[in-house]
Protein backbone atom coordinates (compact mmCIF):
# COMPACT_ATOMS: atom_id res chain seq x y z
CA UNK A 1 0.00 0.00 0.00
CA UNK A 2 1.14 3.54 -1.10
CA UNK A 3 1.05 6.79 0.67
CA UNK A 4 -0.85 8.44 -2.48
CA UNK A 5 -3.61 9.62 -0.30
CA UNK A 6 -1.27 11.74 1.50
CA UNK A 7 0.68 13.12 -1.38
CA UNK A 8 0.09 16.71 -2.39
CA UNK A 9 -2.36 18.30 -4.89
CA UNK A 10 -1.17 18.52 -8.61
CA UNK A 11 1.74 15.56 -8.19
CA UNK A 12 1.01 12.59 -10.58
CA UNK A 13 -0.74 9.52 -9.07
CA UNK A 14 2.16 6.67 -9.67
CA UNK A 15 2.94 3.71 -8.25
CA UNK A 16 6.15 1.46 -8.07
CA UNK A 17 7.32 -1.62 -8.19
CA UNK A 18 10.62 -3.32 -8.01
CA UNK A 19 11.76 0.52 -8.49
CA UNK A 20 10.06 0.83 -12.05
CA UNK A 21 7.32 3.59 -11.64
CA UNK A 22 3.77 3.24 -13.80
CA UNK A 23 1.31 5.83 -14.04
CA UNK A 24 -1.68 3.08 -15.57
CA UNK A 25 -2.99 1.09 -12.30
CA UNK A 26 -4.42 -1.31 -14.58
CA UNK A 27 -1.90 -4.33 -16.07
CA UNK A 28 -4.38 -6.80 -18.94
CA UNK A 29 -3.55 -10.24 -19.48
CA UNK A 30 -2.80 -11.58 -23.42
CA UNK A 31 -4.79 -14.74 -23.14
CA UNK A 32 -7.99 -15.81 -24.71
CA UNK A 33 -8.17 -13.15 -27.16
CA UNK A 34 -9.16 -13.82 -30.79
CA UNK A 35 -6.45 -13.02 -32.28
CA UNK A 36 -3.27 -10.62 -31.15
CA UNK A 37 -4.10 -7.50 -33.37
CA UNK A 38 -7.58 -7.41 -30.74
CA UNK A 39 -5.06 -8.16 -28.19
CA UNK A 40 -3.19 -5.07 -28.95
CA UNK A 41 -5.98 -3.03 -29.44
CA UNK A 42 -7.36 -3.97 -26.20
CA UNK A 43 -4.16 -3.09 -24.64
CA UNK A 44 -4.56 0.07 -25.78
CA UNK A 45 -7.77 0.93 -24.77
CA UNK A 46 -7.12 -0.38 -21.55
CA UNK A 47 -4.15 2.46 -21.29
CA UNK A 48 -1.97 -0.91 -19.82
CA UNK A 49 1.60 -0.08 -19.02
CA UNK A 50 2.24 -3.86 -18.03
CA UNK A 51 1.02 -6.91 -19.66
CA UNK A 52 1.20 -10.63 -18.48
CA UNK A 53 2.18 -12.81 -20.86
CA UNK A 54 3.26 -17.15 -20.81
CA UNK A 55 5.82 -19.11 -22.13
CA UNK A 56 5.94 -21.78 -24.10
CA UNK A 57 7.01 -23.79 -26.87
CA UNK A 58 7.33 -22.76 -30.37
CA UNK A 59 4.91 -24.61 -33.12
CA UNK A 60 7.71 -26.58 -34.88
CA UNK A 61 5.15 -27.46 -37.60
CA UNK A 62 4.67 -23.99 -38.40
CA UNK A 63 6.92 -21.24 -37.81
CA UNK A 64 5.19 -18.28 -39.35
CA UNK A 65 2.24 -18.47 -37.72
CA UNK A 66 1.68 -14.73 -35.69
CA UNK A 67 3.97 -14.21 -32.80
CA UNK A 68 2.77 -12.33 -29.55
CA UNK A 69 5.52 -9.74 -30.14
CA UNK A 70 4.77 -8.68 -33.47
CA UNK A 71 1.34 -7.34 -31.92
CA UNK A 72 2.09 -6.38 -28.22
CA UNK A 73 5.08 -5.05 -28.80
CA UNK A 74 7.53 -5.59 -26.19
CA UNK A 75 9.21 -2.11 -26.43
CA UNK A 76 5.60 -0.35 -25.95
CA UNK A 77 4.55 -2.27 -23.14
CA UNK A 78 6.62 -3.88 -20.08
CA UNK A 79 5.98 -7.73 -20.47
CA UNK A 80 5.70 -9.36 -16.66
CA UNK A 81 6.29 -13.07 -17.81
CA UNK A 82 3.81 -15.57 -15.94
CA UNK A 83 4.47 -18.80 -14.73
CA UNK A 84 1.37 -20.19 -15.54
CA UNK A 85 0.92 -24.29 -15.79
CA UNK A 86 3.84 -24.19 -13.41
CA UNK A 87 2.89 -26.95 -10.37
CA UNK A 88 6.17 -26.72 -8.76
CA UNK A 89 8.82 -24.03 -7.61
CA UNK A 90 11.70 -25.66 -9.88
CA UNK A 91 8.92 -25.67 -12.72
CA UNK A 92 8.37 -21.86 -12.21
CA UNK A 93 12.05 -21.25 -12.41
CA UNK A 94 12.96 -23.00 -15.07
CA UNK A 95 10.01 -21.22 -17.14
CA UNK A 96 11.65 -17.78 -16.12
CA UNK A 97 15.14 -18.34 -16.47
CA UNK A 98 13.41 -19.22 -19.73
CA UNK A 99 11.77 -16.06 -19.93
CA UNK A 100 14.51 -13.72 -19.23
CA UNK A 101 16.57 -14.76 -21.48
CA UNK A 102 13.52 -14.67 -24.07
CA UNK A 103 13.36 -10.91 -22.93
CA UNK A 104 15.52 -9.41 -20.75
CA UNK A 105 13.61 -8.95 -17.81
CA UNK A 106 13.62 -10.32 -13.86
CA UNK A 107 10.45 -8.71 -13.29
CA UNK A 108 7.77 -11.52 -13.10
CA UNK A 109 4.67 -12.91 -11.86
CA UNK A 110 4.86 -15.96 -9.87
CA UNK A 111 1.78 -18.61 -9.90
CA UNK A 112 1.77 -21.91 -8.50
CA UNK A 113 -1.38 -23.46 -9.02
CA UNK A 114 -2.92 -26.70 -7.14
CA UNK A 115 -5.67 -28.03 -9.82
CA UNK A 116 -6.44 -27.41 -12.49
CA UNK A 117 -10.41 -27.39 -11.60
CA UNK A 118 -10.70 -24.39 -9.25
CA UNK A 119 -6.58 -22.94 -10.23
CA UNK A 120 -6.57 -21.47 -6.41
CA UNK A 121 -2.93 -20.94 -5.50
CA UNK A 122 -0.72 -23.85 -3.70
CA UNK A 123 0.61 -21.16 -0.54
CA UNK A 124 3.38 -23.30 0.30
CA UNK A 125 5.05 -24.35 -2.68
CA UNK A 126 4.13 -20.53 -4.47
CA UNK A 127 6.41 -19.53 -1.09
CA UNK A 128 8.77 -21.62 -1.52
CA UNK A 129 9.62 -20.87 -5.40
CA UNK A 130 9.18 -17.59 -4.39
CA UNK A 131 12.24 -18.20 -2.39
CA UNK A 132 14.03 -20.12 -5.30
CA UNK A 133 13.30 -17.04 -7.47
CA UNK A 134 14.81 -14.22 -5.12
CA UNK A 135 17.77 -15.99 -4.91
CA UNK A 136 18.08 -15.92 -8.62
CA UNK A 137 17.88 -12.74 -9.09
CA UNK A 138 14.07 -12.51 -9.95
CA UNK A 139 12.14 -9.81 -8.67
CA UNK A 140 8.63 -11.24 -7.57
CA UNK A 141 5.56 -10.02 -8.71
CA UNK A 142 3.38 -12.71 -6.41
CA UNK A 143 -0.02 -14.32 -6.91
CA UNK A 144 -1.84 -15.44 -4.13
CA UNK A 145 -4.83 -16.84 -2.01
CA UNK A 146 -6.81 -13.77 0.02
CA UNK A 147 -4.88 -15.17 3.08
CA UNK A 148 -3.53 -12.22 5.29
CA UNK A 149 -0.63 -14.35 7.13
CA UNK A 150 0.48 -16.07 3.54
CA UNK A 151 0.80 -12.41 2.21
CA UNK A 152 2.31 -11.17 5.49
CA UNK A 153 4.96 -14.48 4.85
CA UNK A 154 5.29 -13.75 0.97
CA UNK A 155 6.16 -10.11 2.02
CA UNK A 156 8.71 -11.23 4.13
CA UNK A 157 10.12 -13.38 1.99
CA UNK A 158 11.00 -10.68 -0.35
CA UNK A 159 8.13 -10.18 -2.57
CA UNK A 160 7.93 -7.29 -5.06
CA UNK A 161 4.42 -7.24 -4.79
CA UNK A 162 1.52 -9.04 -2.82
CA UNK A 163 -1.60 -10.10 -5.94
CA UNK A 164 -4.38 -12.44 -3.95
CA UNK A 165 -6.73 -13.41 -5.82
CA UNK A 166 -10.60 -11.64 -5.91
CA UNK A 167 -12.40 -14.74 -7.06
CA UNK A 168 -10.97 -17.85 -9.00
CA UNK A 169 -8.80 -17.24 -12.29
CA UNK A 170 -11.43 -16.39 -15.46
CA UNK A 171 -14.82 -17.27 -13.22
CA UNK A 172 -15.42 -13.39 -13.09
CA UNK A 173 -17.24 -13.32 -9.77
CA UNK A 174 -15.89 -10.29 -8.58
CA UNK A 175 -14.43 -9.37 -5.27
CA UNK A 176 -15.60 -12.36 -2.36
CA UNK A 177 -13.52 -11.44 0.36
CA UNK A 178 -12.99 -7.65 0.82
CA UNK A 179 -12.50 -7.96 4.70
CA UNK A 180 -9.57 -10.07 3.65
CA UNK A 181 -8.30 -8.02 1.26
CA UNK A 182 -8.68 -5.02 3.15
CA UNK A 183 -6.36 -6.51 5.78
CA UNK A 184 -3.81 -7.06 3.47
CA UNK A 185 -4.02 -3.92 2.07
CA UNK A 186 -3.13 -2.65 5.35
CA UNK A 187 -0.51 -4.76 6.44
CA UNK A 188 1.58 -4.65 3.13
CA UNK A 189 4.06 -2.46 2.56
CA UNK A 190 4.68 -3.56 -0.96
CA UNK A 191 1.71 -2.90 -3.58
CA UNK A 192 -1.25 -5.01 -3.34
CA UNK A 193 -3.10 -5.78 -6.89
CA UNK A 194 -6.32 -7.39 -7.29
CA UNK A 195 -5.12 -10.30 -9.75
CA UNK A 196 -7.89 -12.85 -11.15
CA UNK A 197 -11.40 -12.33 -10.32
CA UNK A 198 -12.58 -9.32 -11.62
CA UNK A 199 -15.76 -9.97 -14.09
CA UNK A 200 -17.05 -6.38 -15.08
CA UNK A 201 -16.20 -2.90 -14.55
CA UNK A 202 -17.59 -2.20 -10.71
CA UNK A 203 -15.81 -4.66 -9.62
CA UNK A 204 -12.38 -3.38 -10.73
CA UNK A 205 -13.57 0.17 -8.93
CA UNK A 206 -14.23 -1.89 -5.62
CA UNK A 207 -10.70 -3.36 -5.74
CA UNK A 208 -9.37 -0.08 -6.30
CA UNK A 209 -11.85 1.82 -3.50
CA UNK A 210 -10.06 -0.98 -1.39
CA UNK A 211 -7.10 1.08 -1.95
CA UNK A 212 -5.46 -1.79 -4.17
CA UNK A 213 -2.44 -0.42 -5.72
CA UNK A 214 -3.28 -1.75 -9.27
CA UNK A 215 -5.77 -4.29 -11.03
CA UNK A 216 -4.59 -7.67 -13.28
CA UNK A 217 -7.20 -8.64 -15.71
CA UNK A 218 -7.26 -11.15 -18.54
CA UNK A 219 -10.42 -12.85 -18.51
CA UNK A 220 -13.13 -10.41 -17.74
CA UNK A 221 -11.59 -7.87 -20.89
CA UNK A 222 -11.24 -10.72 -23.31
CA UNK A 223 -14.20 -12.26 -23.20
CA UNK A 224 -16.41 -9.54 -23.41
CA UNK A 225 -18.70 -9.13 -26.12
CA UNK A 226 -16.58 -6.00 -27.78
CA UNK A 227 -13.04 -6.75 -25.67
CA UNK A 228 -11.98 -3.25 -26.63
CA UNK A 229 -14.95 -1.55 -25.19
CA UNK A 230 -14.78 -3.58 -22.07
CA UNK A 231 -10.82 -2.73 -21.92
CA UNK A 232 -11.73 1.06 -21.63
CA UNK A 233 -14.76 0.59 -19.26
CA UNK A 234 -11.75 -1.15 -17.08
CA UNK A 235 -9.79 2.02 -17.75
CA UNK A 236 -12.43 4.18 -16.66
CA UNK A 237 -13.14 1.88 -13.67
CA UNK A 238 -9.73 1.87 -11.84
CA UNK A 239 -9.34 5.54 -12.39
CA UNK A 240 -12.59 6.18 -10.73
CA UNK A 241 -12.18 3.96 -8.01
CA UNK A 242 -8.58 4.81 -7.19
CA UNK A 243 -10.05 8.96 -7.42
CA UNK A 244 -12.65 7.46 -5.00
CA UNK A 245 -10.12 5.96 -2.68
CA UNK A 246 -8.42 9.32 -2.51
CA UNK A 247 -11.33 11.43 -2.13
CA UNK A 248 -12.36 9.36 0.69
CA UNK A 249 -15.53 8.13 1.13
CA UNK A 250 -18.57 9.11 3.22
CA UNK A 251 -19.60 7.02 6.18
CA UNK A 252 -22.56 4.75 5.89
CA UNK A 253 -25.54 5.25 7.90
CA UNK A 254 -28.25 3.30 9.31
CA UNK A 255 -31.03 6.18 8.62
CA UNK A 256 -31.35 8.80 5.53
CA UNK A 257 -29.70 12.02 6.08
CA UNK A 258 -31.18 15.01 4.09
CA UNK A 259 -29.80 16.82 1.56
CA UNK A 260 -31.55 20.07 1.84
CA UNK A 261 -32.02 21.86 5.38
CA UNK A 262 -35.00 21.47 7.22
CA UNK A 263 -35.03 24.52 8.85
CA UNK A 264 -36.54 27.37 6.97
CA UNK A 265 -39.51 25.21 5.48
CA UNK A 266 -42.39 27.46 5.04
CA UNK B 1 21.63 -36.08 -36.70
CA UNK B 2 19.01 -37.42 -33.91
CA UNK B 3 17.77 -34.69 -32.11
CA UNK B 4 14.52 -34.36 -29.43
CA UNK B 5 13.35 -30.94 -30.26
CA UNK B 6 10.20 -29.78 -27.68
CA UNK B 7 9.49 -33.76 -26.93
CA UNK B 8 9.12 -34.47 -30.70
CA UNK B 9 12.11 -36.74 -31.88
CA UNK B 10 13.92 -35.24 -35.24
CA UNK B 11 16.34 -36.19 -37.69
CA UNK B 12 17.93 -33.29 -39.56
CA UNK B 13 21.79 -32.74 -41.18
CA UNK B 14 24.60 -32.23 -39.25
CA UNK B 15 24.34 -28.35 -38.01
CA UNK B 16 27.99 -26.83 -36.43
CA UNK B 17 26.00 -24.98 -34.09
CA UNK B 18 23.04 -24.07 -32.29
CA UNK B 19 22.33 -20.56 -34.43
CA UNK B 20 22.41 -22.89 -37.32
CA UNK B 21 19.50 -25.59 -36.28
CA UNK B 22 17.40 -21.80 -35.08
CA UNK B 23 18.01 -20.93 -38.69
CA UNK B 24 17.35 -24.54 -39.75
CA UNK B 25 14.11 -24.43 -38.44
CA UNK B 26 13.09 -21.17 -39.46
CA UNK B 27 12.98 -19.35 -36.33
CA UNK B 28 14.05 -15.61 -35.52
CA UNK B 29 16.57 -16.68 -32.80
CA UNK B 30 15.26 -12.46 -31.51
CA UNK B 31 11.77 -13.77 -30.70
CA UNK B 32 12.92 -17.11 -28.83
CA UNK B 33 14.41 -18.31 -25.81
CA UNK B 34 16.74 -21.65 -26.34
CA UNK B 35 17.76 -25.13 -23.33
CA UNK B 36 20.18 -27.59 -24.39
CA UNK B 37 19.88 -30.29 -21.98
CA UNK B 38 18.33 -27.95 -19.51
CA UNK B 39 20.83 -25.97 -19.50
CA UNK B 40 19.59 -22.62 -21.21
CA UNK B 41 22.10 -20.90 -23.74
CA UNK B 42 22.41 -17.39 -23.71
CA UNK B 43 21.25 -16.17 -27.60
CA UNK B 44 25.15 -14.26 -27.48
CA UNK B 45 26.75 -17.77 -27.43
CA UNK B 46 24.40 -19.58 -30.11
CA UNK B 47 26.78 -19.56 -32.82
CA UNK B 48 29.14 -21.54 -30.48
CA UNK B 49 27.17 -24.00 -29.15
CA UNK B 50 27.63 -27.14 -30.52
CA UNK B 51 24.62 -29.44 -31.45
CA UNK B 52 25.37 -32.89 -30.36
CA UNK B 53 23.38 -36.61 -31.38
CA UNK B 54 20.77 -37.09 -28.74
CA UNK B 55 20.62 -33.67 -27.69
CA UNK B 56 17.35 -32.44 -25.80
CA UNK B 57 16.47 -29.37 -27.14
CA UNK B 58 13.74 -26.70 -25.62
CA UNK B 59 12.69 -24.05 -27.75
CA UNK B 60 9.99 -21.63 -26.15
CA UNK B 61 8.84 -17.76 -26.97
CA UNK B 62 6.29 -15.49 -25.60
CA UNK B 63 2.53 -16.31 -25.96
CA UNK B 64 -0.49 -14.70 -24.55
CA UNK B 65 -1.36 -15.41 -21.05
CA UNK B 66 -2.94 -14.22 -17.91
Amino acid sequence: MDDASQRPAGVEDTWTVAGRTFTSRLIIGTGKYKDYATNAAAAEAAGAEIVTVAIRRVNLSDPSQPMLVDHVKPDRFTFLPNTAGCFTGEDAVRTLRLAREAGGWNLVKLEVLSNTKHLLPDMEETLRALKLLIADGFEVMVYCSDDPVYAQKLEEAGAAAIMPLGAPIGSGRGIQNMLNLGLIIEQAKVPVLVDAGVGTASDAAVAMELGCDAVLMNTAIAEARDPILMASAMRHAVLAGRQAYLAGRMPKRMYADPSSPLSGLI
Amino acid sequence: MNLTINGEARTLPPLPHLAALVSELGLDPRKVAVERNLEIVPRSAYDRTPVADGDRIEIVHFIGGG
